[in-house]
């Protein structure tokens, strides 16, 4: 089986978020990156599905600060291949960069037909999940999003998979392969690579660096950003003070009187 | 500054110890002098929840059957406290050299990594300490000190005292007290003195002991390179888990500043420390010794020293004290396994020692290592004797001594 992940870096948010002098963007200046969580959960789901049907998983990413260190580690846990979209400012928006992971992975020989294509069903600068979407979109595939389960008939050529949906509601799909899948969760958390795996993978391994085709516009709008704003400062918490009776009867009076009641 | 620019990963360490190469090691070959005697089961805090305590290790590892080892998890339980390693006749390094190697094992073999443990590694890895917070908020702590604390990449000057202020003293609120109590002593001390600030990562814990080889090498390598940048004369510590680090594995990398934990440190300072405790306390303290500072190191005397100088300290002894204390339960990765031993209804060291200090009817449990002030407050206030007993950091009942 032949799985490909798209894995993308996200602002780390363990540092604050500051924004740029034009107020356009983030300042970069201490501004770190983490591989999406979400795509490591693809990663492993492509992992755990590569133990128990055999085959390849190949991690595909854009180029980003410390992109590196996120696909020596995809290598470390067994990844067989890992490439580097080499050219774009790495400040490509969701739909842009769904464009040129889809337009790169059909540029390179041999890569597609893949059995599954896989990404983070959302991500923090993707808060709607679009990438999984727009990559089938444009790879005119199949696509399915918040999944949980995945397993696979080699043999007939399907995939059936477990869509989460508002409520705790639940479907089970069956999808024809080719398919590209937005992972929720994967069926275990991503497991740890002991780091001396990932020093050893990067002596023993190379990353490889592609190059996107030259960008024939194909219909994608990059949506320039006019302004980036801290999100606004609300009023705090009220804290409600007494006897469990007291705080229940203000709880009541304060429901009331919002009309909540 | 040492940015993180070039990732977080750096170029692979000399060759390490192996259960593998074991052998080729003298600390190796001494492991294959046991005498099957059980000393170290016996005196493993967790040694009757271990379905392989260390003797039968050492028995399955000469018949060539370690593999079986590692499909128990029960060397998970190992805190790292030296128990064992002290108490070995033969004088094997079980909890320096074996020990580890074969946690190791055994981890790579879980199903799951506790998932705790595995965030407090990566963690580790990426930001420098286990908390996973911002390394740009290490020496925020300094703010607040209430003493300038000078950080060297800001004034690289040489400097007296390079102070290793270690994770939980610069992030966790508890330990950030504590951190603000060093500096107001070393101050009043006139101490000349100064921290890495944000260049500082952690040590690697107690080094291997808790069994990530890889993450402790890069780490440490990270670290020497910084301290290769400035000059001192002598780091002080008030990690005994750095202090360990330091003095037993960053050898390996040619580490041979002069080093000391922070209280043998005070204690040399005594003569004119000693005046300047005027606050009477009128109180009974007992102290715990730390695994690695007491039992491994041998620091024993100082830090009760530095407890009895306090005008109206009444100092009585557990039970275990000294080389048998009881460990705190956070070596060796134990810091972040609380969840996994509750888990599996283990009970929790801190909870058996705080009962011991409690026994001696002491007012004040004094510890010197910052994974303490956490695990026996969290411990006192599980059991329902907050009210009974509080916890200090020695420097901390000094600093209230001196009223700095």
């Amino acid at each position: 089986m032949k799985i490909i992940v798209l894995l993308k870096m996200v602002p780390d948010v363990v540092e604050e978020l500051e924004l740029a002098a034009d107020g356009k963007a983030l300042d970069t200046e201490f501004l770190r990156m983490i591989a999406n969580e979400l795509d490591n959960h693809a990663l492993e789901e492509a992992l755990l599905l590569k133990e128990k049907y055999s085959g390849t998983v190949t991690v595909v990413a854009l180029d980003a600060p410390e992109v590196d260190d996120a696909l020596f580690t995809a290598l470390a846990k067994g990844a067989d291949q890992a490439l580097k979209i080499t050219d774009g400012d790495g400040t490509l928006g969701t739909r842009a960069g769904a464009y040129r992971l889809a337009q790169t992975i059909s540029s390179i020989p041999g890569l597609l037909p893949a059995d599954l294509i896989l990404t983070g069903a959302q991500a923090i600068d993707d808060l709607d999940g679009l990438t999984a979407p727009l990559v089938s979109h444009l790879l005119r595939l199949p696509q399915l999003g918040i999944v949980t389960k995945v397993s696979v008939d080699t043999t007939a050529g399907v995939a059936t998979v477990l869509r989460e949906f508002p409520g705790g509601v639940r479907g089970e799909y069956e999808v024809k392969l080719p398919a590209v899948l937005g992972i929720q969760a994967a069926k275990k958390p991503p497991r740890y690579v002991p780091v001396a795996k990932v020093r050893a993978a990067m002596k023993s391994q190379a990353i490889q660096s592609v190059v996107a085709p030259t960008a024939a516009d194909g219909g994608v709008c990059l949506l320039p950003v006019e302004e980036m704003t801290k999100p606004e400062v609300t009023e705090h918490a009220q804290m409600l003070q007494g006897s469990p009776e007291e705080i229940a009867d203000q709880l009541c009076e304060i429901l009331a009187a919002r009309g909540l009641l | 500054m040492v940015t993180a620019n070039h990732g977080v990963f750096s170029p692979p360490a000399p060759p390490d110890i192996t259960l593998e190469n074991l052998t080729e090691f003298p600390e190796g070959r001494r492991v294959l002098t046991c005498i099957q005697c059980g000393t170290c089961a016996g005196t493993c805090p967790y040694g009757e929840l271990m379905q392989y305590p260390p003797r039968r290790i050492i028995g399955m590892l000469r018949a060539g059957e370690l593999e079986k080892v590692f499909t128990s998890d029960s060397l998970l339980n190992c805190v790292a406290c030296y128990a064992c390693t002290a108490k070995c006749p033969r004088g094997i390094d079980l909890t320096g050299v074996l020990l580890p190697l074969v946690k190791e094992q055994v981890l790579l073999r879980l199903p799951e990594m506790p998932a705790e443990l595995q965030k407090a590694l990566e963690n580790k890895l990426r930001y420098g300490n286990p908390m996973g917070e911002s390394p740009r908020k290490r020496a925020a702590w300094v703010k607040t000190a209430g003493v300038p604390v000078r950080i060297l990449h800001e004034d690289p000057r040489p400097v007296d005292v390079l102070w290793f202020v270690e994770c939980y003293s610069s992030y966790y609120p508890r330990g950030q007290q504590c951190a603000r109590a060093i500096a107001k002593v070393f101050h009043a001390l006139g101490v000349d003195f100064a921290i890495l600030g944000n260049e500082e990562k952690c040590a690697g814990e107690c080094g291997r002991l808790s069994w990530e080889r890889g993450l402790y090498n890069t780490l440490m390598e990270y670290n020497m390179l910084v301290l290769g940048k400035y000059q001192f004369k002598r780091i002080v510590t008030s990690c005994p888990h750095a202090y360990d680090a330091f003095r037993y594995r960053y050898t390996a990398l040619k580490f041979n500043y002069d080093l000391m934990h922070v209280a043998p440190f005070l204690a040399q300072h005594f003569d004119r420390l000693k005046p300047m405790l005027k606050r009477k306390a009128s109180c009974t303290v007992t102290y715990h010794d730390s695994c690695c500072l007491a039992r491994h190191s041998s620091v024993y005397e100082e830090p009760r020293l530095l407890l009895q100088a306090i005008p109206g300290v009444k100092l009585v002894e557990m039970t275990h004290n000294r080389v048998n204390t009881i460990c705190c339960g956070g070596g060796g990765g134990g810091m972040w396994l609380d969840t996994y031993y509750k888990a599996k209804g283990y009970e929790r060291l801190s909870e058996r020692r705080v009962k011991e200090a409690i026994a001696t009817g002491a007012d004040i449990l004094a510890v010197a290592c910052p994974y303490e002030i956490s695990r026996f407050e969290d411990a006192l206030k599980v059991l329902g004797y907050e009210k009974k007993m509080i916890v200090r950091d020695i420097v901390e009942l000094l600093a209230e001594a001196m009223e700095v």
